[in-house]
């Protein structure tokens, strides 16, 4: 992450277009929004996430008749929860898919999909050390599109459709343990960029 | 705590798509509360999901949208969070996200059993496959099964092996239809875990064939 002297903010980043935003800078501006509420910050973030939250909530299975109220709503919770979101931690894209799948999971099961935090369990829990996942976040989608096709097939029926192992398994009419070692394989390249050979499964 | 026993990374891929059962996705986050190894997978799978939200040809949203929810912030609370759910007990054998729908001490539940030395409860929902808690008795084993789909288990209290290995308070059995298994429970105490399958279980023995319809699994 950039660090910019404070005040140089809001002047420079509006002068940037907006396909010209890497990730990190994404990252980087809701990082602001972290600290300090701020309505032209905020829609920024708003013109540039809302239309994709969107399409991702109607590939996950949300009612067209619903989706521009469950985008306004993960939308809404962006700028509500923006306090508890650490740059250093997720990309801004990251942080804001776990919302829409969250809320669209809730919406459509009328449930809310079980989440896990910080437990006492684990009094060694260690912080992740990654200070630069929002600078990663470009790799991964780099390395998603240079998949085997088939591996590719398997991640996005699961992320844009919502589908099961054993779902897919019978759309594609192969094995569940092949849909399963196939997610694996993907997960095994996309580990590369974590640098993580460091845990063995 | 040592936990010996993680998360399979097609499972975590699926929790982070949001494909998992709810029963499935529980037993996810409640390994993940206090796991820290599998934490940082998981967070690595969420980075796959934001990838591919970024990857996606944006939607039309409503012109209004932005000016609607503009005018909606300045009711918003920021800091605090609505109010943050406080569990009831903070019994710390019970991981946090079960806590949501398991409101008092383990050993008050009300166990439902199966045979002599097995009860379970079941978790509040329906679905296809299985979500609850099982309670099983030193030295008695599970019925040997295999599984049409995904089969995963935690332990909270005790100890159990299969052919897999031995699970104690934490680990996760995360099984698929490759594997028939039998766990015996080998601790001093009772074993109790939370359990949940995608498919219902296939009794692999004629007394677990009959008893199929009983125990409901
Ligand atoms: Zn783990």
């Amino acid at each position: 992450m950039k660090n910019r002297p404070p005040g140089e903010d809001v002047d420079n980043i509006v002068q940037l277009s907006q396909a010209e935003m890497a990730s990190a800078d994404w990252s980087d501006l809701l990082g602001r929004l972290a600290v300090k509420p701020d309505k032209s910050i905020y829609a920024r973030l708003f013109n540039h996430f809302a239309p994709r939250v969107k399409a991702y909530i109607v590939r996950l299975g949300v009612a067209i008749s619903a989706a521009e109220e469950v985008t306004q709503e993960v939308m809404l919770s962006v700028w509500r929860k923006a306090h508890m979101y650490h740059p250093d931690k997720a990309a801004a894209s990251t942080w804001i898919f776990t919302l829409a799948r969250n809320q669209s999971i809730d919406w459509m099961r009328k449930q809310k999909y079980p989440q896990y935090s910080l437990d006492e369990w684990s009094e060694t829990a260690c912080e992740s050390g990654q200070g630069e996942q929002e600078v990663l976040s470009d790799r991964v989608a780099q390395a998603i599109s240079q998949l085997p096709e088939k591996q590719a097939q398997v991640i996005y029926m699961s992320y844009f459709e919502g589908r099961s192992h054993g779902d897919i398994a019978s759309r594609l009419d192969i094995p569940l343990g092949s849909v399963k070692s196939r997610i694996r394989l993907a997960t095994e390249k996309l580990k590369q960029i974590w640098g993580g050979d460091e845990y063995e499964h | 705590m040592n936990i010996n026993h993680h998360l399979d990374d097609a499972t975590l891929i699926s929790y982070s798509a949001g494909a998992l059962s709810q029963g499935m996705a529980l037993v996810v986050a409640s390994h993940l509360s206090i796991c820290p190894q599998c934490r940082e997978r998981a967070e690595h799978s969420d980075a796959v999901g934001g990838a591919l939200l970024e990857s996606l040809e944006p939607e039309t949203v409503a012109d209004d949208m932005l000016a609607s929810v503009l005018t909606q912030l300045d009711e918003l609370p920021t800091k605090q969070e609505s109010v943050p759910v406080t569990p009831i007990v903070m019994d710390p054998e019970i991981p946090a996200p079960l806590r949501e729908y398991i409101h008092c001490p383990l050993d008050q539940l009300e166990w439902k059993r199966i045979v002599p030395g097995v009860a379970y409860y079941d978790m509040p929902w329906e679905g296809h496959g299985v979500s609850r808690l099982l309670r099983i008795a030193p030295g008695k084993a599970m019925l040997a099964h295999t599984h049409n789909g995904n089969e995963l288990t935690m332990v909270l209290r005790g100890s159990f092996s299969d052919e897999v290995g031995r699970f104690c308070r934490g680990d996760v059995a995360d099984l698929d239809d490759q594997i028939e298994h039998q766990p015996l429970v080998d601790s001093k105490v009772d074993c109790i875990c939370l359990i949940a399958t995608d498919a219902p279980l296939r009794f692999t023995t004629l007394f677990g064939k009959l008893v199929q319809p009983i125990t409901g699994f």
